[in-house]
């Protein structure tokens, strides 16, 4: 890519930038949700599936299972829509994509906890 | 007064205001010299050439070194002439530096360029044809574009009809992109939306034919 551009998002990046999570991380996003004029916040709790990095583009998905569907949200790191990330629990996982939690249900699709501090 | 400035489209990113992300076109921007002035007397018509970005001397044959030597400035890599209107071309002087802060937050810009080549295709890549079905006997005529025509009346091929060829690596403009930065310093431009052609291709953003700024807003 071209070194203006990267500069230009790295300038963007907020101050206090970086993953504060990791893939396998049950996480809590507060999503602003604007109705006409009133902004509404909007929790989606998860299991993190996927962080796809790039300085100021990154984006993470967060999974859960909702009524027995599967419900996959797709968030930009940096988005203004954002007002927080929590992490709710963490878990010992062995790949860097948990694309195969697709296709368990129930107990199977269960991550093994970590203990955080 | 419809401006032009050359530039060269540098890539693609994100940038974000206080409710949405906003994909945008990075754009180089000048600095673009003024090589010539066409006069009205001497060219019958009123345009400013302008040059951008530089090169070497010894790239340049011997007329063209002679013509960037008149207008007093190093050799320039493109050359390209903007049209303007009876009685502009007195606002500029040969020698002068047009910097990407002719444009601001809220103007509308018509960004040509030359789009990606894409060679020689087909009617269902270049035009949108359906083609055939894939099952129930078709033979050997699975992405053609059907029949051409009629038999005597005409007794020809309609001018114009759409057929293969090549697709591409022509000279698209694209109209009212917004513009949602600029830096004046390093001569960047943002624009909301794509823009014709591959990083690195040069481009020409012109002040919109069709479309005035928004009123500032933010």
């Amino acid at each position: 890519m071209n070194a203006i551009i990267q500069q230009l998002e790295r300038e963007s990046l907020p101050e206090e930038s970086g993953l504060t999570f990791r893939i396998g991380d049950t996480v809590r996003v507060a999503v602003k949700v604007r109705e006409g004029e009133k902004v509404r916040i909007q929790n989606f709790e998860g299991v993190v599936i996927r962080i796809r990095r790039g300085l100021n583009r990154t984006t993470f998905t967060v999974r859960k299972v909702s009524y027995g569907v599967g419900v996959e949200r797709i968030f930009p790191l940096y988005s203004p829509n954002i007002e927080s990330i929590t992490v709710k629990s963490r878990a010992r996982v062995r790949r860097a994509k948990l694309y195969y939690l697709r296709k368990r249900f129930g107990r199977a699709a269960k991550l093994k906890d970590i203990r955080f501090r | 007064m419809r401006l032009g400035l050359l530039g060269k489209k540098l890539g693609m990113t994100q940038i974000f205001t206080e409710t949405e992300v906003i994909p945008v076109t990075v754009i180089q921007v000048g600095p673009c010299t003024v090589l010539q002035k066409k006069t009205p007397d001497r060219d019958k018509y009123e345009a400013i050439q302008l040059g951008f970005l530089d090169k070497k001397e010894t790239r340049c044959t011997k007329p063209e070194r002679g013509h960037f030597e008149s207008a007093g400035v190093t050799p320039k890599k493109v050359v390209q002439e903007i049209r303007l209107e009876p009685g502009e071309v007195d606002q500029f002087e040969v020698g002068q530096e047009l910097r990407a802060d002719v444009f601001h937050v809220g103007d509308f810009v018509d960004v040509s360029g030359t789009s990606k080549g894409k060679g020689f295709q087909g009617v269902m890549k270049r035009h949108n044809f359906s083609g055939f079905e894939q099952t129930h006997g078709t033979h050997e005529y699975f992405r053609h574009g059907g029949s051409i025509g009629c038999r005597l009346t005409p007794g020809r091929v309609w001018k114009g009809k759409r057929m293969a060829g090549q697709m591409g690596n022509r000279s698209v403009t694209v109209q009212n992109l917004e513009v949602c930065r600029v830096d004046a310093e390093r001569n960047i431009v943002m624009v909301k939306g794509a823009v014709p052609g591959a990083p690195n291709g040069y481009v020409t953003v012109y002040q919109a034919k069709k479309r005035k700024a928004r009123p500032a807003a933010n």
